[in-house]
């Protein structure tokens, strides 16, 4: 097992930010085996906006959850910047942004992005250059000393993406970021989104069941389907790097979410 | 009629003071002291619930104060009244005590409708209203026990046990240094200290974990009335053992109440810290002493409480001649009953104290929390 995962560390392409080779994960619960993961190849380039999409059960958290080292696959290989996934971790190589924006309530906007400086031992000085421009950078400036619970729900996950970004991870995961908030708050954030990624020059992986977001957001679309959690189709992006939201109603972008939607029922087929 | 039911109290008052009217004097036949102004206070009361009607349409301010005048001077009167004439009081005086306690009750309901912007206001509102609660508590206390001449060893009236207070401020003094600053304080810090103290160990390491808690449960389980005599046998008849009772006291509502905060937080927010490679102490400090906070200062109220009683208790069971609960043990023996109620009510005022401070520092700490916020 560390044999196999030395050399694939080895053999890793250099601009392969996050590649794994035959990833399985088999999570044992009283009903017997839920094979989550199983038989997934995956190579992420760097610079990718990589959507993850598929019903719930289709292993798309899990498979980011893996990158993040918090589930530990039971088969295969992954590496994450030429590192195992842990190494990765340990060096701080990637910011999460999590389903809800799991701020913590006793600390303010500020002090929730200083967290991870605080952890990772960053001066004062760089904490405050830091927290004023990833503040600006998610359009929150001027909001740094309320806490979590005077913001809205957009605001709040603005401000989580924003603890993500202030350290130097040039890998951001998002899990499903944007789910729990309104068509029209999601839309605005999008938006955001794209323009950030476009300024940082991050990766960027997207867990989401949303197919207008995935076309939308990404250069790659990761179609997967669940029993057992694998990837049934790998969409390479046509459009344009520069989207705004009406590029929704070109034929360009309906044939996409085309692709997608009959991946996904593909993938769904034999069960309905 | 929606006037009438607003103003039942004050309209059931002054119909109690007709009804008084028609039982004077306010002493029986046979009592001693003056028989007072019976006239005057019905007269008193009926004046108030007119001049409520007149002042029908301003505000409940104006209304509260008018009620709480009429009311007080009344119970004022009434309650001089009673000099001298212990236990002979006639019907009158009752129904005029029960009218005066109407236009009372009336003036808090009147007060607790107003909704004031001020701050200051506000908070003195929420003093007043409880306060008006307390006062009644007492001078039905007084009127009931002078009134009917209830004899002194079972209830003396809170008049003789506030004299009783005064004239013993300097004795009252030492036991509260003696049974809280030392025994109470002690105990409790250490209590409170090594209850949080082993609760991160046994979050940390596991075998104390499964062998600890339940030898925790245990010291809950032990009975203070026997641990106290034991502990005055090791640690000596001072505010020593009495420490020790009431840190056995304290502790396990601090370990099982840390021990519950600490594992309080959310399995994302744990998450969030993992991919930082944030490491057990930053975790400990940053994310799980913070969420459980909430927990510790449920501890440390449970236990300000818990500790008084048990300081007090111990203090039966051997002390030096000073101390709360030395105090009243001797006291009950010498049928000295205030100095009993005198020491309780110094107990009260002081737990109560001990108490708000740990809730002013509560909110101060767990402002985030949603139920403070």
């Amino acid at each position: 097992m560390q044999m196999s995962k030395k050399i694939s560390t080895a053999t890793a392409k250099p601009y392969s930010v996050v590649s794994a080779q035959n990833l399985g994960l088999t999570f044992d619960t009283n009903d017997g085996p839920v094979h989550a993961l199983s038989h997934v190849d995956l190579d992420i380039a760097k610079g990718d906006f990589v959507s993850f999409i598929g019903p719930s059960g289709c292993g798309k958290t899990t498979f980011l959850r893996v990158i993040a080292d918090l589930e530990q696959p039971t088969s295969g290989t992954i590496s994450v910047n030429g590192m195992t996934p842990e190494e990765a971790r340990k060096a701080r190589s990637y910011g999460y942004v999590f389903q809800a924006a799991a701020l913590y309530p006793w600390r303010t906007i500020e002090k929730n992005i200083a967290l991870p400086l605080e952890i990772m031992n960053y001066s004062t000085s760089e904490r405050q250059e830091r927290i004023a421009r990833v503040l600006d950078l998610v359009n929150l400036s001027g909001f740094g000393k309320k806490y979590p619970w005077q913001l809205s729900g957009g605001m709040q996950q603005r401000a989580s993406i924003a603890r993500a970004l202030a350290f130097d991870a040039d890998l951001l995961l998002m899990d499903e970021p944007f789910g729990a908030l309104d068509e029209i708050v999601r839309d605005h954030l999008n938006e955001q989104l794209l323009d950030l990624w476009s300024r940082t020059q991050k990766t960027i992986c997207f867990v989401t069941h949303s197919i207008p977001e995935a076309v939308y957001l990404s250069t790659k679309i990761v179609v997967m389907s669940p029993r057992p959690g694998r990837v049934t189709d790998v969409i390479h992006s046509t459009l344009p790097k520069e989207r705004p939201l009406e590029i929704r109603e070109t034929p360009e972008f309906l044939e996409i979410a085309h692709r997608v939607r009959e991946g996904l029922r593909a993938g769904h087929g034999y069960e309905e | 009629m929606r006037r009438v039911i607003r103003n039942w109290h004050s309209l059931a008052a002054s119909l109690l003071a007709v009804a008084a009217l028609t039982h004077l004097p306010l002493t029986l036949p046979d009592a001693t002291g003056p028989s007072g102004h019976g006239m005057m206070i019905a007269a008193g009361i009926v004046v108030t619930t007119l001049l409520l009607q007149a002042f029908e349409a301003s505000g409940p301010a104006l209304r509260g104060t008018i009620l709480f005048l009429g009311a007080h001077l009344c119970a004022l009167a009434l309650i001089l009244n009673l000099a001298g004439n212990e236990g002979k009081m006639s019907a009158a005086f009752f129904i005029l005590v029960a009218a005066s306690w109407l236009l009372a009750w009336a003036s808090a309901s009147e007060f607790s409708r107003q909704e004031p912007r001020q701050k200051s206001l506000k908070a003195f509102l929420r003093l007043l209203i409880p306060a008006i609660f307390g006062a009644w508590i007492l001078i039905l206390w007084e009127v009931v026990t002078r009134g009917f001449g209830v004899p002194f060893i079972l209830l003396p009236p809170p008049s003789a046990i506030g004299i009783r207070i005064a004239g013993s401020l300097a004795i009252l003094w030492a036991d509260v240094q003696q049974t809280i600053f030392k025994a109470v304080f002690a105990g409790y810090v250490i209590g409170c200290t090594s209850g949080f103290v082993v609760a991160i160990l046994a979050d940390r390491v596991d075998f104390l974990r499964r062998g600890l808690m339940p030898i925790g449960n245990l010291m809950s389980a032990l009975p203070i009335i026997g641990v106290a005599p034991i502990m005055v046998m090791w640690f000596g008849f001072d505010w020593q053992s009495k420490a020790a009772v009431v840190t056995v006291m304290t502790f396990f509502p601090m370990l099982v109440n840390t021990v519950a905060g600490l594992s309080a937080t959310g399995t994302m927010e744990r998450d969030l810290m993992r991919t930082y490679a944030s490491d057990y102490s930053q975790t400990l400090t940053k994310l799980r002493l913070p969420a459980a906070m909430p927990f510790i200062f449920n501890a440390l109220k449970i236990n300000s409480t818990l500790a008084l009683i048990g300081a007090i208790v111990a203090e039966f069971f051997g002390t030096p001649i000073v101390g709360m609960g030395f105090r009243m043990s001797t006291e009950i023996g010498r049928m000295n009953v205030d100095m009993v109620w005198a020491e309780i009510a110094t107990a009260a005022v002081a737990g109560s104290l001990f108490y708000g401070l740990i809730a002013l520092a509560e909110r101060a700490v767990t402002f985030w929390h949603p139920s403070s916020r």
